[in-house]
């Protein structure tokens, strides 16, 4: 079984800061780490890996060369090979771009080894559109399974996949038949810790880089900046919230009081709330 | 299948960035393991390079190093509660390339030098914490690291793993750590505009400003403080010794917010939006303190074997010194097909004794007893140097012949003249 998973290198969301005079975002010192759903679908590939030995596990980043240190992360988890799709011609991809240019890497990647499964995250954390897997299974003709939360089972021989999807208001369990490319939720499955065999092969890696050509790029004016339809026309930080959190002193310990403590501040603050409640009840 | 290297570096900081690119760049199999997610994600420092030792590794490094700005000017402040007496140097020599000091970001700065050890052929491995080392009787023949399958082999290993080297201590080549031997130092990077700083500093350029602090702002403690201007940021920090704010309770942070809303510091960080905190220990006992070095198989090099000169605020550039003589000394044992012995890397220490590095270190070896002893360095003479040119300063119709006896009355009354005395001579013996 040959499973490819699309990474992104992103920028910790978590600690971008907002310039406080040109209100501009600062990405400069910004740690760049892989996208964390992109571990999730890495993680579940991996799984698979084990329990079907003899499969591969490829992944693909498409990005500028600084993402090489996303796909030796990979690399070290257990990934077989890995692929930077790295252009000039790529650059100011939105999401349409980019998921001609990863669709176009993956029927590169078809000739060298069929592909069953592809794994994409849900979403970046630096983008949040979510359309980059889908983009990629519409590119390729391929069944879609979005907003997966774990891989109940696979069966080669039938080329049958069964998932949890969570929708709305609960799970769903759905069939799929191979080949599908599946987006990943979070929370469903840790990273595993690299064992030193492979953190060794992962320092060593010959990776392979493709440009647009390598990668078979076919109408590079579907690519970059000119690829792309997606304006953005106004970047700006959210004001911040003027409400502050206060600490409430209570005499006692006891939750009851406590509660009652909390009750008669949120009451004070909104007065039409008790009258609401006392209609009610 | 078990790997073997010529030599493994424990740890990414400046001694040992210095010590695996010199071994690597000689075609040395060298191995390089950090415990933090990159180079320099770990590490803290004011931070002042000071260039010799780095060009005597990488010559060109001014060439694509992050540096924020070359220092012209350094103030030395001693601060009483609402006041400083300071003295000011600065120079256009120092705006002569190629310039002596810089300031600089460490996480950056660590990254580049990683880049370039690992241009050098070094491997670097991150993420990875050393465990262990691997003796065979009293040699040491590798590591063992956190990870599944984590047992390594070289030649030699060379410990640069920082102050308070589990390591050192757990394979007893090192002794506890002493809180009398460290001070704990916390320091925040504050973002201002470009132009505010150079307005408000008085710099233009790359030009930069330090400003060396003591007195009253460490309460009593022995301790510093500094601020130093980088690029688009200030660095504030303290730093006392570990044993007095044990003694007195106080806590770090809060030493800082005090000392950042001192008057004549406060103006000076207006306006910034703090971008980092962090805290970390720097080995300060100085000569006496440096432990055994050299052993069967391995060395030790930087803070890990407390080569700091508190007095200068020296320690990245002993680091890269160290950690480059620790490589030279292993090339020139492999060369020669010799042993990685005791004996043979005694080499190490013999070459360090001849530098300015143990030179240094001598020189100063008695200060820390001194300022252990004598507290009024940090409480008293700060109160009394701030007054006496309040006392001068003040034009309030008194004659100055009277200010004067006011002053010298009020040394006499806070410390006898002996003590005085004392005191005068023990700074002058102390840097002798
Ligand atoms: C607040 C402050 C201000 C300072 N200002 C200055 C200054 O202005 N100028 C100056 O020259 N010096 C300054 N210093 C001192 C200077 O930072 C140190 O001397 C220098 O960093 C020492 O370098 P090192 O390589 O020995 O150790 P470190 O820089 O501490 O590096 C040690 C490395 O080893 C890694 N490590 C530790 N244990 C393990 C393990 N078991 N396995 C794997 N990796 C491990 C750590 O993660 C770390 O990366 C300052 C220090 C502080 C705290």
């Amino acid at each position: 079984m040959h499973i490819v998973v699309c990474i992104k290198q992103v920028p910790d969301s978590a600690q971008i800061r907002v310039h406080p005079v040109t209100n501009t975002i600062m990405r400069q010192g910004v740690p760049a780490i892989v996208n964390p759903y992109d571990l999730y679908s890495l993680e579940e590939a991996l799984r698979l890996k084990d329990q079907f030995p003899g499969s591969r596990v490829t992944v693909l980043s498409m990005g500028p060369p600084q993402a090489e240190t996303a796909l030796r992360k990979a690399i070290s988890f257990g990934a077989d090979e890995a692929i930077l799709v790295t252009d000039r011609a790529f650059a100011g991809s939105d999401t349409l771009a980019t998921s001609y240019a990863l669709a176009s890497a993956i029927r590169q990647i078809q000739q060298d080894m069929p592909v069953d499964l592809v794994f994409a995250g849900k979403q970046t954390i630096d983008g949040d559109t979510a359309q980059v897997g889908p983009g990629i299974a519409k590119r390729l003709d391929m069944r879609l399974l979005t907003y997966v939360s774990r891989v109940d089972s696979l069966d080669l021989e039938r080329r049958e996949i069964v998932v949890q999807r969570r929708s709305e208001g609960g799970v769903q369990v759905l069939k799929s038949r191979l080949p599908v490319l599946i987006t990943m939720l979070e929370g469903t499955n840790e990273m595993r810790f690299a064992t030193m065999p492979n953190m060794f092969r992962a320092a060593r890696y010959p990776l392979k880089v493709w440009d647009k050509d390598a990668a078979g790029i076919e109408d590079v004016s579907k690519t970059g900046l000119k690829g792309s339809p997606t304006i953005v026309s106004k970047v700006f930080a959210p004001t911040p919230k003027t409400v502050k959190a206060e600490i409430i002193d209570t005499e006692s310990n006891n939750p009851k009081d406590i509660a009652v403590t909390l009750l008669a501040k949120l009451f004070t603050r909104h007065p039409n709330l008790q009258a609401e409640i006392g209609k009610r009840s | 299948m078990d790997e073997k290297f010529d030599a493994i570096v424990v740890g990414a900081g400046p001694s040992g960035n210095a010590a695996a690119y010199t071994m690597a760049k000689a075609g040395l199999k060298v191995l390089q393991l950090e415990r933090g997610e990159y180079p320099g994600s770990k590490n803290v420092q004011g931070a002042i390079l000071y260039s010799d030792a780095l060009e005597r590794i990488i010559p060109d490094f001014r060439e694509d190093a992050p540096l924020e700005r070359h220092l012209i000017e350094q103030r030395m402040w001693v601060l009483d509660d609402e006041s400083y007496v300071g003295s000011n140097y600065r120079s256009d020599e120092f705006n002569k390339p190629p310039y002596n000091r810089y300031t600089i970001i460490r996480a950056q700065f660590d990254k580049w030098f990683s880049q370039k050890v690992r241009e050098a052929g070094a491997l670097i491995i991150c993420e990875t914490t050393v465990t262990d080392l691997i003796m065979d009787r009293t040699r040491v023949i590798g590591v063992r690291t956190d990870r599944e399958g984590g047992s390594i082999y070289a030649d030699v290993v060379i410990l640069a793993d920082g102050v308070n080297s589990l390591l050192a201590k757990k394979a007893g080549f090192h002794p506890e750590l002493h809180p009398k031997d460290v001070a704990l130092a916390v320091k925040e990077i504050h973002f201002l505009p470009q132009e505010t700083i150079e307005q408000r500093f008085n710099v233009g350029g790359d030009e930069g400003v330090v400003i060396e602090m003591a007195g009253k702002i460490t309460q009593g403690m022995v301790g510093t403080g500094f601020l130093y201007t980088n690029k688009e940021s200030l660095t504030i920090g303290v730093g006392c010794m570990l044993s007095d704010f044990k003694q007195q309770g106080t806590s770090p942070y809060a030493l800082l917010e005090q000392m950042k809303s001192h008057p004549s510091i406060k103006p000076l960080l207006a306006g910034g939006e703090m971008k980092e905190y962090t805290a970390h220990l720097i080995p300060e006992g100085g000569y006496n303190a440096v432990p055994q070095i050299y052993g069967e198989g391995w060395l030790i090099v930087g803070d890990s074997g407390m080569f700091v000169n508190a007095v200068h605020r020296e320690g990245s550039n002993l680091a890269m010194t160290t950690g480059r003589v620790a490589g030279e000394t292993v090339i020139e044992l492999a060369a020669r097909k010799k042993p990685m012995s005791a004996a043979n890397l005694a080499l190490y220490r013999k070459t360090l004794d001849d530098s300015f590095v143990m030179k240094d270190l001598k020189k100063y070896r008695n200060m820390p007893e001194i300022l252990h002893g004598n507290h009024q360095f940090f409480t008293t003479y700060p109160e009394l140097v701030n007054r006496a040119m309040h006392t001068m300063l003040t034009v309030d119709g008194i004659d100055k012949k009277t200010k004067e006896r006011e002053v010298r009355q009020d040394f006499r009354k806070k410390r006898s003249l002996f003590g005085l005395m004392g005191d005068a001579f023990k700074m002058w013996r102390a840097f002798e």
